[in-house]
């Protein structure tokens, strides 16, 4: 008669991120957004090209990060959404003639939609058990997208062209350039809003159901509600990334959202430091640059190369950006001292 | 008579909090001694500043040679056995592969196998359940358990955490009243941690007191029981 | 009738190589208590090994026990190498690890032996089994096999030494330190054995999907499916849980509309989560109680 396993609550697999360091300080937040206002005026198209990717998958980490880092749940199926987002928006732009900036906020909520829906399954499921159900979820999306049900609007195995926007107003800027200060306003816009959800009431709560869920419910936090919001503003999140990707891309097709971007999302998140917002861009940055380096150090062996690189990285920091973030804090700290 | 242990200027640490602050004492070979405090005061984690199970300072000598930076599992195979707090049972195996398992470094299969017997006489609750998984037996049976499983080991010195812990004051007589016998009949030296100062006096005859990682007093078992002011101001009865 | 009956024992014979490959899932579950998704990718690069080994004249038998060997060796030494300096690492940082080392291995294969395929030998031939269209010899040879390995592994774990130890390791290790056990090695052995497991499965399941490079990645899937339906503690639970998985895929393609070859795996993934949300712990899995 097989006996009930009684397991202690471990420590919880995802490390907290303390309070303070959850995000940058003022003065190296304004550094950083001086950064990103400027670079576009030193370089070509394509580099402002890269870079609006580098924030759109940027989004995106940082839709994993208050999913993972923030409320404990594991997801392989980030993909999905950001997917769904990206064939909403082209979608609308195509056949129904909108705004491209319209299109988002739609998005946006109907992946918070769909979202909260697959939350509510995953509720019973944790740890391996979800992982392998969003993975489901991942690889099902290209499948579902290529159906022949849907090939009216979804344009089928080959997709979608989208039509990228111009500059408003007739301002003196090239579609790339436009195309990547609108991200960047939203880029913002969705980082400040993540911020302050993480500090607020409903942020502690998602962070106690990822510390100990038990505790959490015995405190009187409704794990379901709140576990299911999370997936919900996650995905939500992760579907404006996709609409972005759309427009920026110019072009929807299946095989453009397969388990490999939910992988490379993930490896996004751990590399900028999991939980930790401001190191979504550096995940971004690194899942967005690195491939393009391997396969300039090696065009036979880019994975190889890759898998090497990334290996260098989880050695060197184990915790991610966010640890090299706070050494060079108290660094600066010590120096401020003498 | 010799000292099996002698422990000289410990210091441990928890991350950057220090837990043990210079923490010096010997424990002569057959002799049963005690390690009294309140909660927190240190004793558990001078248990696991013994094994390696926490970052330490300080010398360590387990007869009279230093035990240096020996991993957990290197510092058990000299013969120190170490009963958790909580027990430690590996509660999804059974309580036959428990005992096995306390065994599980010797080479002398056929001893392994009369040991257990052994253990059964010692406790026959055991016996009775030695196909059962061990998480689905009582508080005191598990803590009989996790003796005998110590015991497997044929250790020279056996470390206890708590042993009293969540258990009935009948069935912590009987459990004392055993490690007492395994004191003098098998020759083990025992090092017991305790909250319940009683009990614990009445059983070793060495005694040590210790508050926020400093011993405060140490001396006879008797002589402690029967110091008034010391049993108000550190133990509280 | 008939045509259930004949998916079901065509859905076992696929199911053999599922079952095969989530025994090799559960040995390094037993081992790490988490999924390495690089194992697909080192099943893969074993039985390129043994089919270099096979062109280079060496007969089938040797090169299949010198992959045994190496293969063990190997997975010693990858962990040794990349993983037990990441062991105190989050366990999100592993799971990073195991898509590095699934990227380095495949690459490397794609490298080595190109991405064609190649045809993979089978000890058992492949006529009719008994005179049964739905099952060749060699499905009726992997599924002895993997019968074989299940009760081998069975007997390991519980009747010799080391097979205790690891299962107190995994399941307890800082209890396992305090009996003396060295739980760092026992991660090591875990890691050869599963290696080992997965290169049995790879020679087994080559013959079928054909050598190339990206044949495991749809299988390891499978494996973990059927490991995790199973109970992930339970190697008897691995192994129906892959002949269950392959009856679900084989069921799922001919009985519902719309679902050709693409969406099978989905679907099979979805029908998996079902029982999940019904049986937490898989079929064979102990219900773990969670206490604060």
């Amino acid at each position: 008669m097989s006996a009930v396993q009684e397991a202690v609550t471990e420590a919880p697999a995802i490390d907290a991120v303390p309070k303070k360091a959850m995000t940058l300080s003022l003065g190296t937040s304004l550094i950083v957004l001086l950064l990103f206002l400027v670079v576009p005026l030193f370089v070509k198209n394509f580099i402002i090209f890269q870079l609006t990717t580098v924030l759109i998958y940027g989004i995106a980490v940082l839709a994993l990060n208050i999913l993972t880092g923030g409320s404990g749940q594991f997801s392989l199926g980030q993909s999905a959404f950001y997917a769904v987002g990206a064939y909403t928006s082209a979608i609308l732009i195509e056949h129904a003639g909108m705004n491209y900036a319209l299109t988002l906020p739609i998005a946006g909520i109907i992946c918070f939609g769909f979202g909260f829906l697959f939350g509510l399954p995953a509720l019973r499921l944790s740890g391996v058990y979800l992982a392998l159900a969003t993975f489901a979820l991942a690889t099902a999306m290209p499948q579902l997208l290529k159906l022949g049900f849907f090939e009216h609007w979804t344009g089928g195995v080959q997709g979608l062209v989208v039509t990228k926007p111009d500059a408003p107003f007739g301002l003196p800027m090239s579609q790339d350039t436009w195309l990547y200060y609108f991200t960047l306003a939203i880029a913002i816009g969705i980082y400040i809003a993540a911020v302050n959800l993480l500090r607020s009431r409903s942020g502690r709560a998602l962070m106690a159901i990822r510390d100990n869920e038990i505790a959490a419910s015995a405190m009187g936090v409704d794990v379901a509600l709140y576990k299911t919001l999370a997936f919900g503003v996650s995905a939500g999140i992760t579907g404006v990334a996709g609409g972005l990707g759309a427009i920026a891309v110019q072009f929807v097709a299946p095989d453009s959202y397969t388990i490999q971007l939910a992988i490379a999302l993930f490896l996004g998140m751990v590399v900028g430091g999991v939980g930790w917002l401001p190191g979504s861009i550096i995940g971004s940055a690194f899942i967005v640059f690195v491939p393009n380096i391997a396969e300039g150090i090696s065009k036979g062996l880019s994975g190889a190369v890759f898998g090497v690189l990334l290996f260098i990285v989880i050695f060197l920091v184990p915790h991610g950006a966010r640890q090299v973030a706070f050494v060079a804090q108290s660094l600066i700290g010590k120096l401020r001292k003498n | 008579m010799t000292a099996m242990l002698n422990v000289k200027d410990l210091r441990a640490y928890y991350g950057q909090v220090q837990a043990l602050h210079g923490l010096s004492f010997a424990l002569n070979e057959g002799s049963l001694t005690t390690l009294l405090g309140a909660n927190g005061a240190g004793k558990t984690t001078t248990l696991r500043a013994i094994c390696n199970m926490v970052r330490s300072t300080g010398a360590i000598e387990f007869d009279g040679a230093p035990l240096g930076n020996r991993s957990t599992e290197n510092i058990v195979r000299l013969g120190i056995a170490h009963v958790p707090q909580g027990r430690g049972t590996f509660t999804t195996m059974t309580v036959e592969e428990n005992l096995q398992l306390g065994a599980i470094t010797r080479k002398d299969s056929k001893g392994v196998v009369a040991d257990i017997e052994r253990m059964y006489d010692h406790f026959p609750v055991l016996k009775q359940r030695h196909t059962q998984q061990a998480g689905t037996l009582s508080g005191g049976e598990q803590q009989m358990l996790a003796v005998a499983r110590a015991l497997m080991l044929r250790p020279r010195l056996m470390l206890l955490d708590e042993p009293s812990f969540g258990l009935a004051p009948l069935i912590v007589r009987d459990l004392f009243k055993i490690l007492g016998k395994i004191n003098r009949d098998d020759k083990v030296t025992i090092l017991v941690v305790e909250q319940n100062a009683q009990l614990a006096l009445e059983l070793a005859d060495t005694a040590y007191v210790i508050e926020t990682g400093r011993i405060v007093m140490s001396g006879k078992a008797n002589d402690i029981a029967n110091n008034e002011d010391v049993r108000k101001s550190y133990l509280g009865y | 009738m008939e045509l259930f009956t004949n998916q079901v024992l065509a859905g076992i014979a696929t199911g053999a190589i599922y079952a095969c490959m989530a025994l090799a899932v559960v040995m390094i579950y037993q081992a790490i208590d988490h999924l390495n998704f690089a194992q697909g990718e080192m099943a893969m690069f074993s039985t390129f090994i043994s089919w270099q080994l096979m062109q280079w004249g060496v007969p089938y038998w040797w090169a299949f026990l010198l992959t045994l060997a190496f293969s063990f060796a190997a997975g010693i030494l990858i962990e040794r190498l990349l993983f037990k300096p990441l062991a105190k690492a989050p366990i999100l940082t592993n799971v990073a690890g195991f898509i590095a080392l699934y990227a380095i291995i495949n690459s490397v294969a794609g490298l080595i032996w190109d991405f064609t395929i190649k045809q993979y030998p089978t000890p058992f031939g492949s006529s009719p089994f008994l005179g049964s269209q739905l099952i060749s010899t060699h499905q009726a040879g992997m599924i002895g096999v993997t019968v074989v390995l299940l009760i081998l592994l069975y007997m390991f774990f519980q009747f010799t030494r080391v097979g205790l130890a690891m299962r107190a390791a995994a399941a307890m290790p800082e209890s396992a330190r305090l009996v003396g056990i060295n739980t760092s090695w026992m991660i090591a052995l875990g890691w050869g054995m599963a290696a080992a497991i997965g290169s049995i499965a790879g020679i087994l399941i080559a013959p079928v999907v054909f050598l190339e490079p990206n044949m495991m990645g749809g299988v390891l899937i499978y494996g973990f499916a059927a490991a995790v339906l199973g109970g992930l503690t339970s190697p008897l639970g691995a192994v129906v849980g892959g002949f269950l998985v392959g009856v679900f895929e084989n069921l799922a393609g001919t009985y519902i509309p719309g679902v050709g070859n693409e969406l099978k795996l989905p679907i099979a993934l979805a029908l998996i989560i079902t029982v999940l949300v019904v049986k937490p712990a898989g079929l064979f899995g102990r219900p773990i109680v969670k206490r604060v």
